[in-house]
């Protein structure tokens, strides 16, 4: 089976009934899509197939023969963010981690739509659960992505020096 | 899991034809979006052996003949979102958006009861559509109403397309869902086609099913109220994870007398 995932041609032996998160997880260690319920229930394991969002627990590898898959791997790097991850970054719409590729994933497919309304994202996501609840901050950064909001630049002038021996009270808050 | 996964024997069939040709006489393991077969298979309460693989074999599509629409068994519900209502309506509670992009009419229709509660939340609006299913397996190809089909023992059939004349109007009425992910507890779906009107319910037994004692009073009083108050005539409602018989039996009529009032 050829599969491409973020742009790269793989060729997978996994056998055909396999779901393709356990593809991605296990054949390509590609674990951004997380294995939370594997019953799609949860949005955790969700990846773009041929740019549409889909739970990668309920597709199984054979409907996939030469489909082009997105993971947040393939998103931005760490020194670029994607618009999305910029969002996330600037409203902190993740804690534990876990639903946060599953909610960018939904989030970029949702966004090549154009402007969202906080009602029409918590619609569109509505398949996705964050289990630290976070759904508010979530949603900020989902509309704010959606609405062009440049947070990427906000996130870049952020990066003070790291590590304990940096760390600076914030001027103005604490005096 | 693992092991069963490695013993299945997949076809992934790339027409109509070589659908039917696999499929033969039935017995095997269908995979049509996979929203419900694949978790089944991953958690190990089916073992697939023999699966016919669905999502390219050309199954999908929506058709308008003259007043009657045709929908192939592998459409996407996502593509149904603005079918006639109760059919529209139906869709647009099934799941979460993302789910109906994989999810297909034909798995819908073809879903067995699940661990904790029925599934196959569209066979009422089907039903109450007087749609026909076209299908195939053992003895060929058939077409039957979808009542009859929903209502037989005998779900081995590979489902071909489904279709339904224009409904004049449509309604439908459930209990509200706790989450996008929670099945219908209970939804009555109502269409008027040709004059006449038709009453199914969802998720008040294993299967839809439709009411004929509140089809008739209706078409005699012309009164929500008073046909609602067959229900109970045609359906017994079970207890599950979801709900009691109790509480559906006491919901039921007041969901046949809102949507039969809004037609």
């Amino acid at each position: 089976m050829r599969l491409t995932v973020n742009g790269t041609e793989h060729d997978v032996l996994s056998p055909p009934l396999t779901p393709l998160l356990h593809v991605l997880r296990e054949e390509l260690m590609i674990t951004s899509p997380k294995a939370g319920c594997q019953q799609g229930g949860c949005g955790a394991c969700t990846v773009l197939v041929d740019g549409e969002p889909r739970r990668s627990c309920l597709e199984p590898l054979a409907a996939l023969e030469g489909a082009s898959i997105a993971t947040a791997e393939g998103l931005g790097t760490p020194e670029d963010l994607s618009p999305v991850q910029a969002a996330f970054h600037e409203h902190y719409a993740a804690q534990c981690g876990f639903c946060t590729s599953g909610f960018l994933m939904a989030a970029e497919a949702l966004i090549q739509h154009g402007p969202v309304t906080r009602e029409q994202a918590a619609e569109a996501l509505g398949g996705h659960v964050c289990r630290c609840t976070g759904y508010v901050k979530i949603l900020d950064a989902v509309t704010a992505a959606s609405n062009g909001e440049d947070a990427a630049g906000r996130v870049e002038a952020d990066q003070g020096p790291q590590g304990e021996d940096s760390v600076t009270p914030i001027p103005g808050r604490w005096g | 899991m693992a092991g069963s996964v490695d013993a299945a024997e997949v076809i992934v069939a790339q027409s109509p034809q070589e659908a039917v040709e696999a499929f033969g006489d039935g017995g095997m393991t269908l995979v049509g979006g996979g929203t419900i077969v694949v978790p089944e298979i991953t958690h190990g309460r089916l073992d697939p052996g023999r699966t016919l693989v669905l999502g390219r074999a050309g199954l999908d599509g929506v058709r308008r003949d003259g007043s009657r629409t045709t929908i192939g068994a592998t459409t996407r519900l996502s593509e149904l979102e603005d079918a006639p209502d109760p059919l529209g309506i139906a869709v647009r509670h099934v799941a979460d958006r993302e789910v109906r992009g994989q999810a297909t009419l034909g798995g819908n229709l073809c879903a067995p009861p699940g661990v904790e509660s029925p599934r196959g939340d569209l066979q009422a609006a089907l039903i109450a559509l007087g749609a026909d299913v076209r299908s195939t397996g053992a003895g060929g190809q058939r077409t039957d109403d979808a009542e009859a089909f929903v209502g037989a023992g005998d779900r081995d059939r590979l489902v071909l397309d489904v279709s339904f004349p224009d409904p004049e109007a449509g309604a439908r009425q459930a209990v509200r869902r706790p989450h996008a992910h929670a099945y219908t507890v209970l939804s009555v779906c109502v269409a008027r086609t040709a004059g006449a009107v038709r009453v199914a319910v969802s998720g008040a037994g294993p299967h839809g099913a439709r009411c004929p004692s509140v089809e008739r009073a209706f078409a005699e009083t012309a009164d929500p109220e008073a046909a609602a108050a067959r229900v109970l005539d045609d359906v017994t409602p079970h207890d599950d994870a979801l709900a009691s018989a109790w509480y559906r039996s006491r919901t039921l009529p007041v969901l046949v007398r809102r949507a039969l009032a809004e037609l």
